[in-house]
């Protein structure tokens, strides 16, 4: 551990109750979860009325807004869908996320007991629970999370970084001659400001590309 | 030059204006047929008044600089609350972004957070929980840094191919500042550290004010090492929707972590795997695994001038190639120019020597003789990491990694001096 300064006597104890009124985090291994339950049957309830109007009736997403539901064994597609069941490791991120930061734009009104019905109706909608499995404080860790296993730490180091890594080509890098194989006009997705005349015809050849609006989808 | 030629707007009319006057200008240094007006007759401001020192008490760029703004793309989010905006980096010159254009990225909009009602909690593993208020934070012994600040997304929706065309939506989620902050390691002694023991393998979640809360994990080597407190940026308070008056600033690191408005710093000893470290900043890769924490961006490079919103105007003859490089594990030391797609590069050069985690400007002065382009622009950082080609990210990572996109951008430039975002063989 580095030589710790002097401290310079600045701030105050926080309380016990301001730490817990902003402390609410929750971890993979349950630390965190307050004492509560609820089933996918008071959850379908909740849901419809604090997250349908966003998420679907059946948590399979509205437009744009995310789909929480759906997307099994996606992961390895060129389009995949990355829902609480088919992508996240872990529930306690699910509770967690929704009790501090959900409904949107009403975030933090939930109580424990509705976060609990709104996850198990999460779960239910995922096929991850029956409909009468009870998620509690005590039996969170009963499920499993399909993906729990899907994520590696970081191997930039080992994967890229040494093969990139050197003096670089600076004359005669290709064997053929440079083409161009895409063009962006042709999707012709980027904002414009004011009426312009439709883009040329090319027969520059093009693959097909697709916008994609889960960059940075809330 | 053809009149259905697209060009991305607003750059439009400058490049219309510009080409109408291209035949006077080409030649350089061409004897003028006619006296200027411009010069011989006395104009409206080198003969009345303009504006006295009380007409703005803090000012706003000149009107003909309109086009100098963030632009949002709609498609790309669902609203514009939890969305993004692009810095117009095709426009700017310099490292430093001007605060006032510097893109956004919120989860729950940009909240507006008084000094007053401002407070910051330290808790967890430490000797002491502490509350410390804003005017706490500036009786701390300070520190200014320039560092950038990419999101992890940034040229995210270029994976799959040349989808937006201009370098202010391709690699516009950035900007670079001057910051004044309080090193985090400080604030963490403040609380003590004892309490933690073995400081290798605990971490600190950080979260912020704002409904999303953001909250991040960041393990505790990083931030004992160079993460501020920043409360002031290029010399001024914190932006509203930079995080006033707090944020995280977190060197090299994807911007996500950059937590604004922070509110709470909790010493752990594991990870949270929040929502924004699980669901979203991880990457998955072509056999469906996904990496996670992924937090170094790494060097990068693009050519803002001539780019799709900053066509060629003048004609042939000298022209500037001007970009930008950066890398979140170290400093630039060189950047490398095609114009031809990569079959041949030219060292370009740096307008500065290169600083740690923080924009380089590199120039390539040359002469163009008007037939086609394809720019590319080529980083190298001080671990002699190479900038990649997109065809080199998509070999280890495949298509679906959304974000780290550090690829090599190609700009076609035409014989009229429009660009265009390409991919090339």
């Amino acid at each position: 551990a580095p030589a710790m300064a002097d401290k310079l006597g600045l701030g105050r104890a926080a309380l016990p109750e301001e730490i817990a009124a902003w402390d609410g985090d929750v971890r993979p291994d349950g630390t965190g979860l307050p004492v509560g339950s609820g089933d996918a049957i008071i959850g379908e309830e909740i849901f419809a009325t604090q997250c349908a109007a966003c998420h679907g009736d059946f948590a399979e997403g509205i437009g744009n807004w995310p789909k929480l539901a759906g997307g099994m064994d996606t992961l390895y597609h060129d389009d995949p869908l990355k829902t609480v069941g088919s992508y996240w490791p872990y529930l306690s991120t699910a509770f967690d996320y929704i009790k501090r930061s959900m409904p949107y734009g009403n975030a933090g009104t939930l109580s424990d007991d509705e976060t609990y019905a709104i996850l198990a109706y999460i779960l239910y909608s995922n096929d991850l629970i029956d409909d009468d499995f009870v998620l509690s404080n005590e039996t969170f860790l009963d499920v499993e999370m399909p993906n729990a296993d899907g994520f590696i730490v970081d191997d930039r180091a080992e994967t890229e970084y040494a093969q990139w890594r050197g003096e670089p080509c600076m004359e005669n890098c290709k064997p053929e001659p440079v083409s161009v194989t895409m063009r962006a006009m042709v999707l012709d997705v980027t904002p414009q400001e004011e009426a312009q005349a439709p883009a040329e015809e090319t027969n520059v050849a093009e693959t097909a590309a697709q916008a994609e609006p889960e960059v940075v989808a809330a | 030059m053809s009149d259905h030629e697209t060009g991305n707007r607003p750059s439009r009319r400058a490049f219309l204006g510009g080409a109408a006057a291209a035949g006077a200008l080409t030649a350089g240094g061409a004897r003028a047929q006619t006296p200027d007006p411009l010069i011989t007759e006395i104009q409206p401001w080198a003969q009345g008044f303009g504006d006295g020192v009380d007409a703005v008490r803090y000012g706003l760029p000149i009107e003909y600089e309109g086009d100098v703004i963030r632009r949002n793309v709609e498609w790309l989010t669902a609203d514009t609350i939890s969305s993004i905006n692009f810095t117009p980096i095709h426009a700017l010159e310099g490292t430093i972004t001007p605060q006032g254009c510097a893109f956004e990225r919120h989860h729950s909009g940009a909240i507006d957070l008084r000094k007053e009602d401002y407070r910051l909690m330290i808790n967890g593993l430490v000797d002491r929980p502490l509350v410390f208020n804003y005017a706490d934070l500036e009786r701390f012994p300070r520190e200014n840094h320039v560092y950038f600040c990419e999101c992890a997304a940034n040229t995210g929706m270029e994976w799959a191919g040349a989808q937006l065309n201009g370098a202010q939506f391709t690699h516009g989620m950035i900007h670079n500042m001057e910051y004044t902050g309080v090193p985090l390691r400080i604030l963490l002694e403040e609380a003590g550290l004892d309490t933690a023991g073995d400081l290798a393998d605990k971490w600190v979640f950080v979260e912020g004010a704002d409904a999303s809360s953001n909250g991040r994990s960041i393990p505790m080597e990083k931030a004992l090492d160079d993460v501020l407190v920043a409360f002031k940026a290029n010399g001024e308070a914190l932006r509203k929707e930079h995080g006033y008056p707090v944020r995280l600033v977190v060197p090299g690191w994807e911007g996500n972590m950059w937590v604004k408005w922070i509110r709470r710093i909790e010493v752990m000893d594991g990870p949270v795997e929040s929502r924004e470290e699980t669901s979203k900043y991880t990457d998955t890769l072509e056999d469906g695994t996904s990496r996670k924490w992924t937090w170094a961006m790494d060097a990068k490079s693009v050519v803002t001038s001539p780019s799709p919103q900053a066509p060629v105007t003048h004609g042939t003859g000298p022209l500037v190639i001007s970009g930008l490089a950066w890398s979140g594990r170290g400093a630039i030391t060189r950047v490398d120019v095609s114009k031809d797609g990569g079959m041949s590069w030219e060292t370009a050069r740096l307008a500065r020597p290169g600083e740690r985690m923080a924009l380089s400007r590199f120039y390539l002065d040359t002469h163009w003789d008007g037939s086609e382009m394809l720019l590319q622009s080529r980083a190298m950082d001080d671990t002699g990491y190479v900038q990649p080609t997109k065809a080199q990210l998509r070999a280890v990572r495949g298509l679906n990694s959304i974000y780290h996109n550090n690829c090599i951008q190609t700009w076609l430039l035409r014989a009229n001096g429009e660009a265009e975002n390409v991919e090339v063989s």
